[in-house]
Order: C-alpha cells, then structure tokens, then sequence
C-alpha cells in the first residue's frame, strides 16, 4: 500500500482532486493500493503500514506546509521509499537541511536530465508541467538529477530511495509515479 | 474562501462550480463571451445564456467581452476577474479545466499576477467517473456544437444521459474521441443542476450542421420551476 500525502492547506480542501486524485489514479492504474492522509493528521512517528510515500503537490498560492516543519520530521526516518512531489521535494528537502528559494514556473517547462535516474524520462531533455512558486536549494550531500533554466528539478538521497521532482508528473509524466511504485514492490528474493 | 468560477455555461464550469460550492463560498461567476467561434481558451455556442444560468443558481455575474484574439483575450479575462476581485471580494478562481494545459496555464498566470488562489476541481479527473457523476448528481446537459467525426446532426440539442453516454463511449473506442468533449469534439449546455433552484427550458433554437460540424444556438430561452 503506497501513502499518498496531502499537502494542501487543510484536509478535504478543493485542491484534494487537483493534486493527490490524479496521482492517485496513477498509482492504481499501476497496480498499487494506496490510501491518503493529510501531513497534519500523520503520527510523529510517520506511518506504520506503507512500502512507499507520495508527497503530492498544493496550489501555487498554497506554502501553509512550509510552516509547519515539524510535521514532517518523521521524514528523517522513513524506512521506506519516499517521492516530493513540488511542495513534497520542498518537504523532503527542509527536513534533510536543504532550503527554498523564490522561483516561480508555470506551465510546460524543458527539463535537463543532469544525472541519470531510475525515476526520471530518458534524457538529455524531456518536457514536464510545473506550478510552483518556490524552489529548493538541496540538503547537502543530495544528488541533483535534473535542472530548468529557472531551478532545480530533481534530486535524490545519495544512499537511500528518498527522491523529490519540483514538476507534476502526474500531467504528461506518468511515467515517474509508475516507476516510484515498481520500486516500492518486494523485490522477488528479499525477505 | 470567497471564490469566482469561470463559467462558459457547460458542462465542466457548472460542475466545477458545484464542487466548489461544497467546500468553499462561491461569490459570483466569471464569463467571457468570445466573439471568435475558434477561441482557444473560451467555449462560444452558447454563452449568451451564462446570464439566464446564473439567476437560476441564485449567483452574481461578471461579464466581459472579448473579440477573442489569441492574447488580447487573455488580458480580457483578466480584466473580467478584477473586476470579480473589486465587486465581490474574491480570494480565488475555480476554473472548469480537464486536461488542457494550455487553459489551465494561462488562468495560473493571471491569478498569480492578481494575487488570487487557482482552483481546477476536476483536472486529471478519471473521464468515466466525471461523466456517471455529473448524471447521478442531477445535472441536465445537452450538446450545443459538434466538431468531429462521427457526431450526426442527431446529436446537436442530444441530452447527455446513460444512453448518450454508451453512445460517447463507443466513438472513445472508434473514434478516439475524448469521452469528456475535452478535445474539441463537442460542447455542452447546463440546463438544470442541483445549485439551480429553477431550470432553463429552450423555446427556440436553430441548428446548422454540415461535415461533422454543427451548431445548436439556443435563440429563446427561460427559466421554469423545477
């Protein structure tokens, strides 16, 4: 079961369907079972029962979870697969140490594959939604997977399957989520 | 949040407006009346009667219109949803959009510079879902303009109920039509919805048609109790 969470400024808002509803949609199209919980309402000692997390994206006029850092400190812990999308890469990297910066993109963007990854479309380039008003600066040791001409676009923990894209995937790029929840299934093998 | 819903007077702005009802206040509607029947950004057949649906809903109107030249439009719109802003008190716009980027990108960029929330209720909305719902909910549409392959002249004033939509799903798979009318095929009127206290019921209307083009003009029009 994957976690989708809802970063928007309060549970059940308006922006629900235009955020964690499309990503969800890909999830099950998938193959995955998901449930949803809005980033207040999540234990300090984050989620028991997920093989992997979403962090969905808010409105352009929606930082409220940037106010809120603490609410995610149980990110630092997390056991399992973890994906930011746009306010979720801003989550992800806030509580690993990286920052925000103002930098606004709306609409359909060239992004620049920097650094090959598991998630990300075939480079060198492909082309992606955004709406976002801040950007990251990345906690340090971070790897910069992908940049536009305006920010950081991708990053991920140099170790663990912490991983954040400032686009939306979920307009166009499916494929990201689709490959997030191959990665969360137990491999044949493991334990 | 005091919100202004773009509305064209189909299908899409009538239930983004009833779901923004749920959560939010909704302080009046925004229409843009296009002059340019191939508007990229605004729905024409029928928004003549965006008036007589706003009084059926019991909501304010703020209405503009544009010749509907590609940007001039778009500072129009603009114009229309300051003016919302000043008359109203709006914090945010709720748009009716599916899928196009090119519609939702320009409405973000317009409520950013103005310093407006943007809400798109059904964006990436799963098709099949959105259409049973609209019905189950109560909504009346009817087609007012089709613009594909293979819509007869039998579909122009076709209401949108459970038949009309095994009909629509079976040109998605013949046809490749979106089932929405995303793409262009086709535009929708909302003659009853449960927000309306009254419904509009059509009097007069011409139909033209020719080459899997048509139009349904609604010419004379009001409003009767439900």
């Amino acid at each position: 079961m994957i976690l989708l969470v809802d970063l928007s400024w309060k549970p059940g808002s308006l922006s629900r369907d235009e955020f964690v509803g499309p990503v969800a949609r890909i999830v099950s199209r998938a193959g995955e079972e998901w449930r949803e919980e809005h980033f207040l309402a999540i234990p300090e000692t984050g989620p028991a029962d997920a093989c992997g997390i979403i962090l969905c994206g808010t409105a352009l006029s929606d930082n409220f979870f940037s106010e809120y850092p603490e609410a995610f400190l149980w990110l630092r812990n997390a056991s399992v697969p973890v994906l930011g999308i746009c306010a979720g890469m801003q989550a992800l990297c806030l509580v690993h140490g990286g920052a925000l910066c103002p930098a606004c993109e709306i609409g359909m963007t060239t992004v620049q594959v920097t650094h090959p990854d598991t998630l990300l479309p075939k480079g060198p380039a492909f082309e992606a939604y955004e709406l976002h008003s801040f950007a990251c600066n990345p906690p340090p040791g971070w790897i910069v997977t992908a940049v536009s001409d305006h920010c950081v676009q991708a990053v991920r923990h140099p170790d663990r399957p912490l991983f954040g894209v400032m686009f939306h995937p979920e307009v166009r790029n499916d494929v990201v989520v689709e490959r997030f929840c191959s990665l969360c299934r137990p491999q044949a093998g493991s334990p | 949040m005091k919100l202004g819903v773009l509305c064209s007077g189909g299908k899409d702005s009538w239930y983004a407006c009833y779901r923004a009802r749920e959560k939010e206040e909704v302080a009046c509607l925004i229409s843009v009346r296009s002059k340019n029947e191939s508007s990229y950004m605004f729905h024409t057949p029928n928004t003549h009667l965006v008036p007589l649906q706003a009084e059926a809903a019991g909501l304010p109107l703020v209405t503009v219109e544009t010749a509907g030249e590609k940007e001039a439009e778009l500072a129009d719109l603009a114009c229309a949803i300051r003016t919302a802003m000043v008359q109203y008190g709006i914090e945010g716009v709720v748009t009716g959009a599916l899928l196009s980027v090119y519609q939702a990108t320009r409405v973000q960029r317009i409520c950013r510079d103005l310093g407006l929330w943007c809400f798109n209720p059904l964006w990436y909305t799963d098709p099949d879902t959105y259409m049973a719902d609209l019905i189950a909910a109560g909504f009346r549409v009817v087609i007012t303009g089709v613009f594909a392959a293979p819509f007869s002249a039998d579909w122009l004033g076709r209401e949108i109920d459970a038949d009309a939509l095994v009909d629509l799903r079976k040109y998605v798979r013949s046809h490749r039509i979106t089932l929405t009318g995303e793409g262009g095929e086709y535009e929708t009127l909302v003659l009853d919805a449960p927000l309306f206290s009254r419904r509009i019921a059509i009097e007069k209307a011409e139909k033209e048609y020719a080459n899997y083009r048509g139009f349904f003009r609604v010419t004379q029009a009001s409003l009767e109790a439900k």
